[in-house]
Protein backbone atom coordinates (compact mmCIF):
# COMPACT_ATOMS: atom_id res chain seq x y z
CA UNK A 1 0.00 0.00 0.00
CA UNK A 2 2.67 2.45 0.05
CA UNK A 3 2.99 3.14 -3.42
CA UNK A 4 4.39 6.82 -3.56
CA UNK A 5 2.50 8.54 -7.04
CA UNK A 6 3.00 11.83 -7.70
CA UNK A 7 1.04 14.70 -6.33
CA UNK A 8 -2.37 16.54 -8.51
CA UNK A 9 -2.29 19.75 -6.69
CA UNK A 10 -5.12 20.56 -7.75
CA UNK A 11 -6.95 17.08 -6.36
CA UNK A 12 -8.01 18.73 -3.02
CA UNK A 13 -9.59 21.59 -4.05
CA UNK A 14 -11.69 19.64 -6.92
CA UNK A 15 -12.65 17.34 -4.47
CA UNK A 16 -13.86 19.74 -1.54
CA UNK A 17 -15.73 21.75 -4.82
CA UNK A 18 -17.29 18.38 -6.03
CA UNK A 19 -18.91 17.27 -2.88
CA UNK A 20 -19.25 20.68 -0.89
CA UNK A 21 -17.22 19.13 1.95
CA UNK A 22 -14.71 21.41 3.25
CA UNK A 23 -11.94 18.52 3.41
CA UNK A 24 -8.96 20.88 3.32
CA UNK A 25 -10.07 21.70 7.12
CA UNK A 26 -8.98 18.08 8.52
CA UNK A 27 -6.90 18.39 11.22
CA UNK A 28 -6.73 14.39 11.35
CA UNK A 29 -8.29 13.54 14.66
CA UNK A 30 -9.34 10.82 13.09
CA UNK A 31 -12.82 10.48 15.24
CA UNK A 32 -14.14 9.21 11.51
CA UNK A 33 -12.33 6.13 11.59
CA UNK A 34 -12.94 5.35 15.07
CA UNK A 35 -16.57 5.72 14.15
CA UNK A 36 -17.15 4.05 10.95
CA UNK A 37 -18.50 0.50 10.92
CA UNK A 38 -16.70 -0.59 7.59
CA UNK A 39 -13.13 0.76 8.19
CA UNK A 40 -12.06 -2.81 9.63
CA UNK A 41 -12.37 -3.86 5.96
CA UNK A 42 -10.64 -0.56 4.34
CA UNK A 43 -7.25 -0.61 2.50
CA UNK A 44 -6.85 2.91 3.68
CA UNK A 45 -9.04 4.08 6.39
CA UNK A 46 -11.91 7.30 5.67
CA UNK A 47 -9.15 9.79 7.70
CA UNK A 48 -6.40 8.20 5.55
CA UNK A 49 -8.58 8.99 2.50
CA UNK A 50 -9.12 12.51 3.71
CA UNK A 51 -5.15 13.20 4.25
CA UNK A 52 -4.69 11.89 0.77
CA UNK A 53 -6.91 14.20 -0.74
CA UNK A 54 -5.02 17.11 0.64
CA UNK A 55 -2.02 15.59 -0.22
CA UNK A 56 -3.32 15.07 -4.15
CA UNK A 57 -2.31 11.69 -4.05
CA UNK A 58 -5.53 11.50 -6.55
CA UNK A 59 -4.03 8.06 -8.06
CA UNK A 60 -3.96 6.25 -4.62
CA UNK A 61 -7.27 7.36 -3.24
CA UNK A 62 -9.25 6.64 -6.76
CA UNK A 63 -7.85 3.32 -7.11
CA UNK A 64 -8.61 2.40 -3.52
CA UNK A 65 -10.86 -0.25 -2.85
CA UNK A 66 -12.03 1.88 0.31
CA UNK A 67 -14.26 4.60 -2.08
CA UNK A 68 -16.27 1.31 -2.57
CA UNK A 69 -16.74 0.19 0.84
CA UNK A 70 -18.39 3.31 2.11
CA UNK A 71 -22.22 2.98 2.69
CA UNK A 72 -23.02 6.43 3.18
CA UNK A 73 -23.77 5.58 6.77
CA UNK A 74 -23.14 9.45 8.07
CA UNK A 75 -21.36 8.22 11.41
CA UNK A 76 -18.13 10.60 9.98
CA UNK A 77 -19.96 13.14 9.14
CA UNK A 78 -21.97 13.73 12.01
CA UNK A 79 -19.09 13.31 14.20
CA UNK A 80 -16.38 15.42 12.65
CA UNK A 81 -15.42 18.79 14.72
CA UNK A 82 -14.59 20.39 11.44
CA UNK A 83 -17.76 19.33 9.81
CA UNK A 84 -16.46 17.74 7.06
CA UNK A 85 -19.40 15.17 5.59
CA UNK A 86 -17.27 12.20 4.35
CA UNK A 87 -20.14 10.77 3.06
CA UNK A 88 -20.49 13.11 0.05
CA UNK A 89 -17.14 12.76 -0.31
CA UNK A 90 -16.72 9.36 -0.78
CA UNK A 91 -19.66 9.97 -3.62
CA UNK A 92 -17.73 12.45 -5.18
CA UNK A 93 -14.50 10.05 -5.15
CA UNK A 94 -16.54 7.04 -7.13
CA UNK A 95 -17.67 9.39 -9.61
CA UNK A 96 -14.46 10.78 -10.11
CA UNK A 97 -13.14 7.10 -10.33
CA UNK A 98 -15.65 6.24 -12.83
CA UNK A 99 -15.11 9.37 -14.94
CA UNK A 100 -11.20 8.85 -14.86
CA UNK A 101 -11.36 5.17 -15.75
CA UNK A 102 -10.34 3.67 -12.50
CA UNK A 103 -11.53 0.57 -12.09
CA UNK A 104 -14.52 0.03 -9.33
CA UNK A 105 -15.00 -2.74 -6.45
CA UNK A 106 -16.34 -5.36 -8.92
CA UNK A 107 -19.15 -6.63 -6.28
CA UNK A 108 -19.82 -3.28 -4.82
CA UNK A 109 -20.48 -2.28 -8.67
CA UNK A 110 -22.81 -4.63 -10.23
CA UNK A 111 -24.72 -4.36 -7.69
CA UNK A 112 -25.62 -1.13 -7.80
CA UNK A 113 -25.54 -0.78 -11.82
CA UNK A 114 -27.95 -4.26 -11.57
CA UNK A 115 -30.15 -2.10 -9.17
CA UNK A 116 -30.58 1.18 -11.26
CA UNK A 117 -31.09 -0.66 -14.05
CA UNK A 118 -33.74 -2.50 -12.69
CA UNK A 119 -35.45 1.06 -11.26
CA UNK A 120 -34.66 2.18 -15.08
CA UNK A 121 -36.89 -0.76 -16.50
CA UNK A 122 -39.53 -0.96 -14.25
CA UNK A 123 -39.42 2.49 -12.04
CA UNK A 124 -39.17 0.29 -9.13
CA UNK A 125 -36.70 -2.10 -8.35
CA UNK A 126 -37.91 -6.05 -8.69
CA UNK A 127 -35.33 -7.58 -7.01
CA UNK A 128 -35.52 -11.33 -8.40
CA UNK A 129 -34.47 -9.81 -12.01
CA UNK A 130 -32.09 -7.12 -10.21
CA UNK A 131 -30.25 -10.16 -8.32
CA UNK A 132 -30.20 -12.27 -11.48
CA UNK A 133 -28.78 -9.63 -13.45
CA UNK A 134 -26.52 -8.66 -10.33
CA UNK A 135 -25.00 -12.85 -9.87
CA UNK A 136 -24.49 -12.71 -13.84
CA UNK A 137 -22.47 -9.56 -13.75
CA UNK A 138 -20.55 -10.45 -10.44
CA UNK A 139 -20.20 -14.17 -12.12
CA UNK A 140 -20.82 -14.91 -8.60
CA UNK A 141 -24.10 -17.48 -8.78
CA UNK A 142 -24.44 -19.58 -6.18
CA UNK A 143 -23.79 -17.06 -3.31
CA UNK A 144 -26.56 -16.71 -0.65
CA UNK A 145 -28.90 -19.08 -2.90
CA UNK A 146 -30.52 -20.84 0.79
CA UNK A 147 -31.17 -17.49 1.84
CA UNK A 148 -32.94 -16.47 -1.23
CA UNK A 149 -35.18 -19.40 -1.44
CA UNK A 150 -36.07 -19.18 2.55
CA UNK A 151 -37.27 -15.55 1.33
CA UNK A 152 -38.91 -17.01 -1.88
CA UNK A 153 -40.92 -19.52 0.84
CA UNK A 154 -42.19 -17.19 2.90
CA UNK A 155 -43.29 -14.86 0.56
CA UNK A 156 -41.23 -11.97 0.69
CA UNK A 157 -39.93 -12.02 -2.80
CA UNK A 158 -42.17 -11.14 -6.03
CA UNK A 159 -41.84 -12.99 -9.19
CA UNK A 160 -43.53 -10.33 -11.29
CA UNK A 161 -42.09 -6.80 -11.79
CA UNK A 162 -44.32 -3.80 -11.25
CA UNK A 163 -43.94 -1.55 -14.26
CA UNK A 164 -44.88 2.08 -13.61
CA UNK A 165 -46.87 4.13 -15.73
CA UNK A 166 -45.06 6.84 -15.61
CA UNK A 167 -42.06 5.10 -16.58
CA UNK A 168 -40.94 7.34 -19.73
CA UNK A 169 -40.81 10.37 -17.13
CA UNK A 170 -38.21 8.02 -15.05
CA UNK A 171 -36.07 7.56 -18.23
CA UNK A 172 -35.82 11.01 -19.02
CA UNK A 173 -34.40 11.40 -15.17
CA UNK A 174 -32.01 9.07 -16.38
CA UNK A 175 -30.44 11.71 -19.04
CA UNK A 176 -28.39 12.99 -16.31
CA UNK A 177 -24.92 12.33 -18.42
CA UNK A 178 -22.98 10.30 -15.65
CA UNK A 179 -20.50 8.04 -16.49
CA UNK A 180 -20.92 4.00 -16.97
CA UNK A 181 -18.20 1.40 -16.88
CA UNK A 182 -19.65 -0.96 -19.01
CA UNK A 183 -23.62 -1.97 -19.86
CA UNK B 1 -54.26 12.68 11.09
CA UNK B 2 -53.18 12.20 6.96
CA UNK B 3 -50.61 11.40 4.90
CA UNK B 4 -48.94 10.94 1.52
CA UNK B 5 -47.41 7.72 1.94
CA UNK B 6 -44.50 6.64 -0.19
CA UNK B 7 -44.09 3.02 0.90
CA UNK B 8 -40.71 2.06 -1.14
CA UNK B 9 -39.62 -0.92 -3.30
CA UNK B 10 -39.28 -3.45 0.22
CA UNK B 11 -42.62 -2.38 1.86
CA UNK B 12 -44.20 -5.39 -0.35
CA UNK B 13 -41.17 -7.71 -0.72
CA UNK B 14 -38.61 -8.71 1.84
CA UNK B 15 -39.99 -6.20 4.40
CA UNK B 16 -43.53 -7.15 3.69
CA UNK B 17 -44.45 -7.25 7.53
CA UNK B 18 -43.19 -3.76 7.89
CA UNK B 19 -46.14 -2.74 5.22
CA UNK B 20 -48.86 -4.81 6.78
CA UNK B 21 -48.14 -4.03 10.30
CA UNK B 22 -48.05 -0.34 9.32
CA UNK B 23 -50.91 -0.42 7.71
CA UNK B 24 -52.74 -2.05 11.00
CA UNK B 25 -51.15 0.27 13.23
CA UNK B 26 -52.07 3.49 11.58
CA UNK B 27 -55.24 2.04 11.01
CA UNK B 28 -55.64 1.75 14.42
CA UNK B 29 -54.25 4.92 15.17
CA UNK B 30 -56.39 7.00 13.03
CA UNK B 31 -53.60 7.93 10.78
CA UNK B 32 -54.45 7.75 7.35
CA UNK B 33 -51.63 6.97 4.45
CA UNK B 34 -53.26 7.94 0.89
CA UNK B 35 -50.69 6.11 -0.85
CA UNK B 36 -48.77 8.17 -3.42
CA UNK B 37 -50.25 7.33 -6.63
CA UNK B 38 -47.40 5.53 -9.26
CA UNK B 39 -44.43 6.40 -7.01
CA UNK B 40 -40.97 5.24 -8.01
CA UNK B 41 -37.73 4.17 -6.57
CA UNK B 42 -36.06 6.49 -4.87
CA UNK B 43 -32.81 5.08 -6.54
CA UNK B 44 -31.70 3.68 -2.60
CA UNK B 45 -27.67 3.88 -1.95
CA UNK B 46 -27.30 2.88 -5.25
CA UNK B 47 -28.00 6.28 -7.48
CA UNK B 48 -26.24 8.34 -4.46
CA UNK B 49 -23.28 5.43 -5.44
CA UNK B 50 -23.11 5.94 -8.74
CA UNK B 51 -24.58 9.41 -9.96
CA UNK B 52 -25.55 12.36 -7.66
CA UNK B 53 -27.70 14.05 -9.83
CA UNK B 54 -29.90 10.74 -10.51
CA UNK B 55 -30.01 10.48 -6.90
CA UNK B 56 -31.75 13.74 -6.21
CA UNK B 57 -33.71 13.72 -9.77
CA UNK B 58 -35.80 10.10 -8.93
CA UNK B 59 -37.07 10.97 -5.57
CA UNK B 60 -37.73 14.49 -6.63
CA UNK B 61 -40.66 12.88 -9.01
CA UNK B 62 -42.00 11.43 -5.54
CA UNK B 63 -42.23 14.97 -4.53
CA UNK B 64 -43.61 16.09 -7.56
CA UNK B 65 -46.64 13.46 -6.81
CA UNK B 66 -47.06 14.60 -3.80
CA UNK B 67 -47.76 18.16 -4.89
CA UNK B 68 -51.27 19.84 -4.47
CA UNK B 69 -52.56 17.22 -1.84
CA UNK B 70 -51.08 19.51 0.46
CA UNK B 71 -50.03 16.43 2.83
CA UNK B 72 -46.45 15.36 4.33
CA UNK B 73 -44.96 12.59 2.69
CA UNK B 74 -44.23 9.33 5.14
CA UNK B 75 -41.96 7.09 4.07
CA UNK B 76 -41.20 3.71 6.68
CA UNK B 77 -37.50 3.36 4.88
CA UNK B 78 -35.37 5.49 6.52
CA UNK B 79 -33.07 5.43 3.20
CA UNK B 80 -36.73 6.71 1.18
CA UNK B 81 -37.07 9.00 3.85
CA UNK B 82 -33.59 10.50 3.53
CA UNK B 83 -33.72 10.57 -0.16
CA UNK B 84 -36.84 12.34 -0.59
CA UNK B 85 -35.90 14.55 1.96
CA UNK B 86 -32.36 15.52 -0.03
CA UNK B 87 -34.72 15.85 -3.08
CA UNK B 88 -37.17 18.48 -0.99
CA UNK B 89 -34.51 20.21 0.44
CA UNK B 90 -32.83 20.52 -3.04
CA UNK B 91 -36.09 21.88 -4.96
CA UNK B 92 -36.75 24.31 -1.68
CA UNK B 93 -33.39 25.95 -2.06
CA UNK B 94 -32.04 25.59 -5.58
CA UNK B 95 -33.72 27.80 -8.02
CA UNK B 96 -32.37 26.65 -11.02
CA UNK B 97 -32.55 23.13 -10.51
CA UNK B 98 -36.31 23.44 -8.96
CA UNK B 99 -37.23 25.40 -12.52
CA UNK B 100 -35.59 22.29 -14.55
CA UNK B 101 -37.07 19.60 -12.55
CA UNK B 102 -40.50 21.18 -13.01
CA UNK B 103 -40.02 21.44 -16.62
CA UNK B 104 -38.93 17.85 -16.75
CA UNK B 105 -41.62 16.54 -14.37
CA UNK B 106 -44.60 19.10 -15.20
CA UNK B 107 -45.41 20.63 -11.69
CA UNK B 108 -44.94 23.55 -9.78
CA UNK B 109 -43.54 22.77 -6.64
CA UNK B 110 -45.46 24.36 -3.99
CA UNK B 111 -43.30 23.41 -0.88
CA UNK B 112 -46.49 22.91 1.30
CA UNK B 113 -45.54 19.15 2.54
CA UNK B 114 -42.82 17.89 3.90
CA UNK B 115 -41.12 14.60 4.05
CA UNK B 116 -41.22 12.63 7.21
CA UNK B 117 -40.33 8.71 8.61
CA UNK B 118 -42.59 6.64 9.92
CA UNK B 119 -41.46 6.42 13.47
CA UNK B 120 -40.70 10.38 13.54
CA UNK B 121 -44.80 10.62 12.84
CA UNK B 122 -45.51 7.75 15.28
CA UNK B 123 -43.69 8.78 18.61
CA UNK B 124 -44.69 12.89 19.02
CA UNK B 125 -45.77 13.44 22.53
CA UNK B 126 -49.40 13.43 21.36
CA UNK B 127 -48.86 10.06 19.57
CA UNK B 128 -47.23 8.23 22.19
CA UNK B 129 -50.40 9.26 24.54
CA UNK B 130 -52.82 7.81 22.08
CA UNK B 131 -50.74 5.14 21.61
CA UNK B 132 -50.73 4.45 25.39
CA UNK B 133 -55.05 4.59 25.20
CA UNK B 134 -54.77 1.81 22.38
CA UNK B 135 -52.81 -0.90 24.49
CA UNK B 136 -54.72 -3.76 25.47
CA UNK B 137 -51.87 -6.37 26.01
CA UNK B 138 -49.08 -4.29 27.31
CA UNK B 139 -45.99 -6.41 26.94
CA UNK B 140 -44.80 -6.40 30.21
CA UNK B 141 -41.44 -8.63 30.80
CA UNK B 142 -40.26 -8.11 27.39
CA UNK B 143 -36.96 -6.56 26.65
CA UNK B 144 -36.52 -4.67 24.01
CA UNK B 145 -32.95 -2.67 22.54
CA UNK B 146 -34.23 -0.08 19.55
CA UNK B 147 -31.80 -0.11 17.16
CA UNK B 148 -32.10 3.13 15.04
CA UNK B 149 -29.32 2.26 12.19
CA UNK B 150 -27.99 5.40 9.92
CA UNK B 151 -29.82 7.51 8.01
CA UNK B 152 -32.89 7.68 10.37
CA UNK B 153 -31.20 10.52 12.20
CA UNK B 154 -28.39 11.05 10.31
CA UNK B 155 -27.27 13.46 9.36
CA UNK B 156 -28.62 15.51 11.93
CA UNK B 157 -28.72 19.21 9.78
CA UNK B 158 -31.88 17.48 7.71
CA UNK B 159 -33.17 14.74 9.96
CA UNK B 160 -33.29 16.57 13.13
CA UNK B 161 -36.25 14.56 15.51
CA UNK B 162 -33.79 13.31 17.28
CA UNK B 163 -30.69 12.50 18.74
CA UNK B 164 -27.94 11.50 16.39
CA UNK B 165 -26.34 9.90 18.92
CA UNK B 166 -28.41 8.90 21.49
CA UNK B 167 -32.17 8.72 19.98
CA UNK B 168 -34.85 7.66 22.25
CA UNK B 169 -38.10 8.02 20.13
CA UNK B 170 -38.25 4.52 19.31
CA UNK B 171 -37.34 3.75 23.31
CA UNK B 172 -40.34 5.87 24.67
CA UNK B 173 -42.53 3.93 22.24
CA UNK B 174 -41.49 0.71 23.40
CA UNK B 175 -42.11 1.85 26.77
CA UNK B 176 -45.38 3.17 26.20
CA UNK B 177 -46.44 -0.56 24.63
CA UNK B 178 -45.52 -1.73 28.62
CA UNK B 179 -42.30 -3.19 27.14
CA UNK B 180 -39.25 -2.60 29.08
CA UNK B 181 -36.71 0.02 26.78
CA UNK B 182 -33.30 -1.62 27.14
CA UNK B 183 -30.58 0.82 26.79
CA UNK B 184 -27.44 -0.46 24.81
CA UNK B 185 -24.41 1.28 23.05
CA UNK B 186 -25.10 0.13 19.51
CA UNK B 187 -28.75 1.85 18.50
CA UNK B 188 -27.21 4.19 16.11
CA UNK B 189 -24.16 1.35 14.61
CA UNK B 190 -24.81 0.84 10.73
CA UNK B 191 -25.14 -2.69 9.79
CA UNK B 192 -23.67 -2.39 6.83
CA UNK B 193 -26.87 -1.27 4.32
CA UNK B 194 -26.51 -2.37 0.90
CA UNK B 195 -23.06 -4.26 0.94
CA UNK B 196 -25.51 -7.53 2.23
CA UNK B 197 -24.95 -8.88 -1.28
CA UNK B 198 -22.06 -7.43 -2.59
CA UNK B 199 -20.17 -8.07 0.66
CA UNK B 200 -21.58 -10.01 2.61
CA UNK B 201 -18.69 -10.93 4.88
CA UNK B 202 -19.01 -7.32 5.89
CA UNK B 203 -22.45 -7.30 7.07
CA UNK B 204 -22.56 -10.77 8.49
CA UNK B 205 -19.65 -9.08 10.53
CA UNK B 206 -21.47 -6.21 11.34
CA UNK B 207 -24.76 -7.92 12.47
CA UNK B 208 -23.08 -10.17 14.38
CA UNK B 209 -21.73 -7.25 16.45
CA UNK B 210 -25.01 -6.42 17.01
CA UNK B 211 -26.64 -9.13 17.79
CA UNK B 212 -24.20 -9.62 20.27
CA UNK B 213 -24.37 -6.55 21.96
CA UNK B 214 -28.17 -6.65 22.11
CA UNK B 215 -27.77 -10.17 23.76
CA UNK B 216 -24.69 -8.66 26.29
CA UNK B 217 -27.71 -5.66 26.56
CA UNK B 218 -29.74 -8.90 27.98
CA UNK B 219 -32.32 -8.21 25.05
CA UNK B 220 -35.18 -9.99 24.04
CA UNK B 221 -35.60 -8.61 20.90
CA UNK B 222 -34.14 -6.11 18.77
CA UNK B 223 -37.07 -3.58 17.32
CA UNK B 224 -36.11 -1.51 14.27
CA UNK B 225 -37.59 0.79 11.89
CA UNK B 226 -35.87 -0.26 8.37
CA UNK B 227 -36.27 -3.00 5.71
CA UNK B 228 -32.87 -3.21 5.09
CA UNK B 229 -31.68 -3.17 9.03
CA UNK B 230 -34.25 -5.60 9.28
CA UNK B 231 -33.15 -8.55 6.77
CA UNK B 232 -29.48 -7.89 7.28
CA UNK B 233 -30.08 -8.58 11.25
CA UNK B 234 -32.37 -11.33 10.70
CA UNK B 235 -30.67 -13.45 7.96
CA UNK B 236 -26.74 -12.39 8.38
CA UNK B 237 -26.13 -12.53 12.31
CA UNK B 238 -23.89 -15.74 13.11
CA UNK B 239 -24.57 -16.48 16.40
CA UNK B 240 -25.68 -19.89 18.62
CA UNK B 241 -28.14 -18.08 20.11
CA UNK B 242 -29.72 -15.75 17.58
CA UNK B 243 -31.75 -12.81 18.65
CA UNK B 244 -35.52 -12.15 16.88
CA UNK B 245 -35.38 -9.00 15.14
CA UNK B 246 -38.99 -7.03 14.84
CA UNK B 247 -40.37 -3.69 13.18
CA UNK B 248 -41.70 -1.82 16.02
CA UNK B 249 -44.97 -1.38 14.31
CA UNK B 250 -45.21 -5.57 14.84
CA UNK B 251 -44.48 -4.88 18.61
CA UNK B 252 -47.04 -2.05 18.61
CA UNK B 253 -49.74 -4.57 16.60
CA UNK B 254 -48.81 -7.14 19.54
CA UNK B 255 -49.67 -4.82 22.17
CA UNK B 256 -52.67 -3.63 20.41
CA UNK B 257 -54.00 -7.22 20.05
CA UNK B 258 -54.34 -6.59 16.33
CA UNK B 259 -55.74 -9.16 14.05
CA UNK B 260 -52.75 -10.76 11.67
CA UNK B 261 -50.09 -10.35 14.16
CA UNK B 262 -49.77 -14.21 13.52
CA UNK B 263 -49.12 -13.67 10.01
CA UNK B 264 -46.55 -10.73 10.27
CA UNK B 265 -44.37 -13.40 13.15
CA UNK B 266 -44.36 -15.90 10.79
CA UNK B 267 -42.10 -13.95 8.26
CA UNK B 268 -39.44 -13.45 10.02
CA UNK B 269 -35.81 -16.18 9.84
CA UNK B 270 -35.04 -15.99 13.33
CA UNK B 271 -38.31 -17.04 14.83
CA UNK B 272 -39.62 -14.22 16.88
CA UNK B 273 -42.76 -16.38 18.55
CA UNK B 274 -40.92 -18.79 20.73
CA UNK B 275 -39.25 -15.65 23.02
CA UNK B 276 -42.94 -14.08 23.36
CA UNK B 277 -44.27 -17.11 24.46
CA UNK B 278 -41.79 -17.51 27.37
CA UNK B 279 -42.15 -13.75 28.10
CA UNK B 280 -46.53 -15.06 28.21
CA UNK B 281 -46.95 -12.29 25.14
CA UNK B 282 -48.69 -15.00 22.89
CA UNK B 283 -50.29 -17.84 24.15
Amino acid sequence: MAVAYEPDPTFGQAVQERSGAPILRCYFCQKCTAGCPVAYAMDYKPAQIVRLVQLGQKEAVLSSGAIWLCVGCETCGTRCPNQIRLAPMFDTLRYMALEGGYKPEPSVYALHRSFLDSIRLWGRVHELSMLMAYKLRSRDLFSDLAMGIGLILKGKISFLPERIRGLSQVRKLYETGASEVER
Amino acid sequence: MKFAYYPGCTIGTTAVEFGLSTDAVCEALEVELVELEDWNCCGASSAHSLDHELSLRLPARNVALAQGTGLDIVAPCPACYQHILAADIKLREDEEWRREMEGVLGFTYDGEGRPRHLLEVLSTPEMIEAVRQKVTRPLEGLRVVSYYGCVLVRPPEITGWDDPEHPVRMDLLMEAIGAEPVDWSYKVDCCGASLALSRSDVVTTLSTRLAEAAREAGADVIACACGMCQINLDTRQALEERVPVLYFTELMGLAFGLPGVGKWLGKHTVDPRPVLRERGILP
